[in-house]
This record gives structure tokens, sequence and C-alpha cells, in this order.
């Protein structure tokens, strides 16, 4: 972009991205750096904000719900993302092959994606039903007497777990088709000629060359994760006892339940900054596990 | 490349007309807010002319809900007779995103003239300024009599002693029992004299009787644990302010509570339960006595039982669920008395009060007899006046600035006895512990 023909090449380029542009800006970029000036106040929203310097990240560090919230979300993380990446993974695998009705399935697979988070977890809450519900119904078949899941402390989570892989199976699914189908098949059909097993071939070609999307896809479940919300608010509130109590819950609560903008906007920055640190982080690591072919 | 700069100019000539034409519009289509700005103007010395320029207030409210919003239009059109220059515009929200919108548009200087709080939110935004002091505007009104209300509700939304707002209806929580589930069972129907003993005893008797029925329901929570509480000489806080949560008479009260439940059985727990209402349980017939609110008159209109009401059996003493609406004035309103002739009306007038008995909408505040006695003559329940006497023993929430973290936190710790993971004196100790924390 030098001189004055790079100028006016810029002009033109902005013209067109100036309809974005502005709606980005409004409803996207200004509620960012707004959000970071109120973290430094204290603003009950019916009262103008008084500066308070870093009060609010002090008392972060200071807040037992904020632990127990981030306790909950890393629970929830920690159940989540190896779930859904295993399970998802083996089907895209599964339905990579030539199989009968594999369109079928792969459809089948995606219409969780495309279903409104409230729909999904309205159900999920009638499957987990401990009197009525399907679950607790199947595990009875085979002789188990089901938790009381979203009424248990010690179940809750693992129910809003089980719910969250059922709705993003699909979505990771097709990202691992889209890395499957660009391993080119001349490396499988050499490790066949060499005589490699099934196992192998998995091992040694699908699982390596996939290494990209894999990376892609856990960056972006991660990120998703940490922000984990819709569900919880409505399959059980927080509840019971504030077990599945997570960090996006409780911002919404300081922000619009307790009065404190502030300080919700104050924990929004720092949670933005646990998802900076751990995404750097990740991105550092991936040198060493992740191949991109040249 | 003329081309790409008549390109841009089009492109912002088209961004500052589509601008403009909003605008446009925006002043033709609202035709009262010229007098408004005229009304300013006026409005510094004399009160009589203002009151012949035409005013738009704006009117935020909940409470309607689907069920009576044409009753708040026919509150509106007869106070709109009455006070032809005044036009009344209500934005209706549902109680959920109520708050969360109201805080959104005073925040953006976008606030309603008038605003409808529950008592538990009144004191929020009362202490956070929100509000417009109205002590003025009643000194002023010559018209306006304070004793045509019930004062324990127009005192209810006073704030460190002064007005801030006008109570507009209220509900209070009773005892609803099945008659047919007593009569099987040979057992007499509860009066005002019954303790928590009799309940219990009622219940026991009643479910000897029947296989699958409960005894008595009342949720565990925080509004029932104020009240239970109440019943056995306890309180959140005492008479001087000071927090009293961790006090003998409410772990017994809080005792009784999850006896009920786990020791006597009397009670289904959230497993027995399993997301079914205890409205439609007790429609069922599978519940024989039950604490809930007088807003349920209307479905239970229809129970194919007899039921009645009673007063709530308490231990030591008796205390009932006060639950009210009010009208406030926001303090950046720009028209304060036809904000007051709205808030007035809803508050104190037999025309507003009329419309809301007929539509059982809650119930007005006001002391006059005959609106009141049409109320008292619909049934069922036979016993309505029951209504009036829980009111001798009503016990206001314990509200304080911090109103939902405080109820978020002890809901929690009751949350933990009704789980059986803490004892009540357990999580007594520790509400006491953190309610500290919360208001310090």
């Amino acid at each position: 972009m030098v001189g004055f023909h790079g100028w006016k090449k810029l002009s033109v380029l902005a013209i067109f991205l100036l309809p974005n542009l502005i709606g980005f800006s409004i409803f996207i970029l200004f509620p960012i750096l707004g959000s970071f000036v109120i973290s430094f106040t204290e603003w009950d929203l019916l009262s103008p904000p008084q500066f308070i310097g870093i009060d609010n990240y002090i008392q972060i560090i200071r807040d037992p719900g904020f632990y127990n919230a981030l306790g909950n979300t890393l629970f929830f993380i920690i159940g989540y993302l190896p779930t859904v990446i295993i399970i998802s993974l083996t089907i895209a695998i599964l339905l990579n092959k030539s199989i009968k009705g594999r369109l079928f399935f792969r459809a089948a697979y995606f219409v969780p994606v495309v279903s409104s988070w409230v729909a999904v977890s309205l159900i999920w809450k009638w499957l987990f039903n401990p009197a009525y519900g399907i679950v607790n119904y199947v595990l009875s078949l085979v002789g188990i007497t089901g938790p009381a899941w979203l009424h248990d402390p010690h179940y809750a989570m693992i129910a809003i777990i089980i719910t969250s892989v059922w709705k993003d199976i699909g979505f990771l699914m097709v990202m691992f088709l889209a890395g499957l189908q660009n391993i080119p098949d001349t490396f499988y059909e050499a490790a066949s000629i060499d005589g490699a097993s099934s196992f192998r071939k998995l091992w040694n070609i699908t699982i390596p060359l996939l290494a990209p999307t894999t990376f892609f896809v856990l960056i972006i479940s991660l990120i998703n994760s940490f922000q984990v919300f819709d569900q919880v608010m409505i399959m059980t509130g927080g509840g019971p006892a504030g077990t599945t109590t997570v960090l996006v819950q409780q911002i919404y609560n300081h922000a619009f339940r307790y009065y404190e903008m502030g300080y919700a906007s104050a924990m929004s920055w720092f949670l933005f900054l646990i998802i900076f640190v751990i995404t750097a982080f990740q991105l550092r690591m991936q040198k060493r596990w992740v191949d991109y072919g040249n | 490349m003329k081309f790409n700069w008549l390109f841009v100019l089009a492109m912002l000539l088209l961004f500052a007309v589509g601008c403009s034409t909003e605008e446009t519009q925006g002043d033709d289509s609202s035709d009262d807010e010229n007098p408004e700005t005229t009304t300013d103007g006026n409005d510094t010395g004399n009160e009589g002319t203002s009151e012949e320029e035409n005013v738009t207030i704006r009117y935020a409210t909940f409470s309607p809900g689907e069920a009576h919003e044409e009753d708040l239009k026919a509150m509106i059109a007869a106070f709109e007779d009455i006070h032809p220059n005044i036009k009344i515009e209500y934005e209706m929200a549902a109680f959920d995103d109520y708050f969360t919108r109201l805080q959104t548009q005073i925040a953006g200087n976008n606030a309603p003239d008038v605003l409808e709080l529950n008592y538990e939110n009144f004191v929020s935004y009362a202490s956070r300024g929100a509000l417009m002091d109205l002590t003025d505007l009643l000194a002023e009104d010559s018209e306006f009599d304070p004793t045509v209300l019930n004062q324990e509700a127009f005192k209810a939304f006073q704030y460190d002693g002064t007005q801030y707002g006008m109570v507009e209806s209220f509900s209070n929580v009773v005892l609803f029992y099945n008659k047919e589930l007593f009569d099987e069972a040979g057992v007499n129907y509860p009066d005002a004299s019954w303790t928590w003993e009799d309940e219990l005893k009622a219940a026991q008797d009643i479910m000897a009787h029947h296989d699958d029925v409960w005894g008595t329901f009342s949720p565990l929570q925080f509004w029932e644990f104020y009240k239970t509480i109440a019943q056995n000489g306890g309180g959140v806080f005492d008479d001087a302010g000071n927090i009293v949560l961790n006090s003998q008479e409410n772990i017994e009260a809080l005792q009784w509570m999850v006896d009920k439940i786990h020791e006597y059985g009397v009670t289904p727990s959230d497993e027995q339960m399993s997301g079914q209402e205890e409205a439609d349980l007790f429609l069922d017939g599978k519940i024989a006595m039950l604490r809930t609110g007088i807003w349920m008159f209307g479905m239970f209109a229809d129970a194919p039982f007899d039921w009645d009401i009673a007063l709530e059996p308490g231990n030591t003493a008796k205390a009932h669920h006060f639950f009210a609406n009010g009208l406030a004035i926001s303090d950046k309103s720009e028209h304060a008395e036809a904000a007051w002739e709205w808030v007035k009306f809803m508050s104190a007038s037999e025309e507003a009060a009329s419309i809301r008995v007929a539509a059982s909408w809650e119930l007005p505040a006001i002391t006059n007899e005959d609106v009141l006695s049409d109320y008292l003559s619909v049934t069922p329940p036979e016993s309505r006046e029951v209504v009036f006497d829980a009111l001798d023993s009503l016990v206001t929430p314990p509200v304080v600035e911090e109103w939902s973290r405080m109820t978020d936190m002890i809901g929690e710790e009751l949350e933990l006895v009704k789980l059986k993971q803490k004892t009540p004196a357990e999580a007594l100790e520790s509400a006491e512990e953190r309610l500290k924390n919360i208001l310090n």
C-alpha cells in the first residue's frame, strides 16, 4: 500500500468493507472497548459510574464465587473436550468409509448442531427426568438405578456434559470429515502394499495427517467451552447448590442481577485473559505435534 | 479513476440520505414530542399552564402479562378520559426480562417516566437514586388522602422514611386444602388455631388413609424460609437490623422444613416431584395441603374437588407472606406532575381498583369496602376473607440493597440442607458468615 495508487486502492477497499465495519464497530468493537473502560469502574447501571482503578480485578482474586465458577467450568471442559473429540473423530472415520446411507447419517449427526440450544436443553431436561425420563428408564432395563441427574450435585454437571457432547458432535464431525478427505489415498495404498493393519494405518497415517484439523477443532472447542452458558442456564440455572454455576453465568449474575456491571466487565476480561493465555500456549506447543506438510 | 470517486460519493450520499430519512420519520410519527419540549420551557413557574399542554407518559410494566393486558388497556382508557391531556404509552415485558431491560434503559438515558417495581426490587432502585422523591408531590396534592390506602402497603414503598413509590396491588400466600381428602380420612379442616404439629398430624392421618397422596407441601427456598422462621419467632435481621440468621429459632424452623421431607415423609423431595409443579399435583388430588399464593385462585377454580383456604399454621407465631407491586417515577422524568397523576390513579383510584377486582388481577391496596366486597363474593374459595385476615400477621421480605445476592446465597445453603449435605445449623452458620461478607 505505497504511493498514490495504493491509497486509492485502499479507499475503494474501505468502501466495500464499510457496511460490515459499521455493524462490527457498533455491535462488537465499541462494546468490547467499552467493557474494558467499565471494568475499572463501579457501575450499578442506575447511577453514574465511578472510577475505582483495578479494585474489580483485585476483588476477583478474593471472590470465592469466582473460584467455584472457574472450578465448575474446568470440570465441564475436562469432561466435555476429550469426549466430544474422540467420539466425533470416531464417527467421522466411520462415515468417511463408503458405507450404505452415510449421507443420511452425516445429516442425522448434524441435526443437533442446527437446533437451538433452548430446544435441545429443554428436551434433555426431560430425558434426564429421574422418574419419567428415558435415560433412567434405559438404565433400569440393564438393572441400574439411575441418579437424580439434574437434582443431584454429583451428576448435574455430567448431565450437562452429555447434552453438550451430543449437540456438538455433528459440528466437529464435519470438520474432521473435511480433514480426512484431504489425506491423499496414496499413503493408504502404499501402507496396504507394505502389509499395514487397519490400526497401523489409523495410528501412523490418519491421526498424524489429521493433526492440523485436530488442532483447529481443539482450539475452537476449548474457547467455546470456556463460554458455556445457555445449556446451564436452562437445564439447572446453576444449581443444585451452585454445583453447575459456570463463569459466564457468574458474569451475567453480577451484571444484571447484582447491579455490578464494573465487576462483571472485569470478570469478562479475566475470562478473556485465561482463554488468551491458554490459546497462546497451544499455538506455541503446536510445533511439537502439528505437521502442516510443508 | 474518476469512476471510483463517483462511486465513493454515491455511497456516502446514500448513507447520508438513509440517516436523514430515519430522522424525519421519527419526527413525523411522534406528534406529541413537540408540545413536550414546550412544556419544559413553561414548567418553571406556572403549574396551571403545564396541565393544559399535552404530555405523553411512558410506563414500564411487567405485572399484566398476557392475561391482563386488556385490563391494563381499560385502566389507561379510564385514566385518559379523566386526563385528556395526558397520554399513557405502556411498555410491557415479562418479569424475567423486565429488570434487565429497565436497567439498560436507565443506563442508556432512556428511562420510562413511570416504572412498576415489586417491593423487593423497589429498595434496590430507591437506594441507588433512580427514583424520584414523592414527598413534595404528595404535599402539594390537596386531593389525595393516603388513608384510602392500606397503610402497611402504603408505607412499604418508603425507603429511609421517604416515600419513593406508591403501592399498586398486593397478594399473599395462604394454606390451600383439598376438602375431599380431609373428609375421606375423617380429619377436621384446618383453622386459624392450627400449629405446625396439627398440620403434621393431619398430614400423617391423611397419608395413612391414601396411598399416593402427600400430606402437605411448601417449597424449600428463600421466600418460604423467611416466612417459616417468622412463624417460629425468628428472622433474618433483628429489629435493630443486625444479622441473626444463625439463631436457635431459625435453626428449629429450618429443621422442621426438612423434617417434613426426610424425617416424616409428608412432603415430596425434588426427586419424588421429578419436575412436576406442586400446583399440578394439588389439582391432581395428590397433595392435601399446599402453601401457595392467592394468584392460584383462577387456576384452581376448575378443580374436580372441593377446596378452601385457611390461615397458615405457625409454631410460636402467625406469619404470612406479603408481596406488593408499586409504581415509582424515574428521577430523570421531565413530567413529574403528569406522571404523579398516573401513579396516583393506579394506586388509589376506585376506577383502577374496580377493573382490577373484576379481573381477579391481584388485590388493590385501597380500603374501600364496596370495591372489596365484590372481591369477597366470588367463590371458590368459600373463605375468601382469609386473604384479608392474613394481613394481620404479614411479614415483608427482608429487603437489602444486595437483594439478589442474598437470595441466591441463602437459597444455595438451603439447597445443601435439602440435599442432606449440611445440617440446618451448619448451613445457617455459613449463611450468616456469607451474608456478613455480602453486606459489608
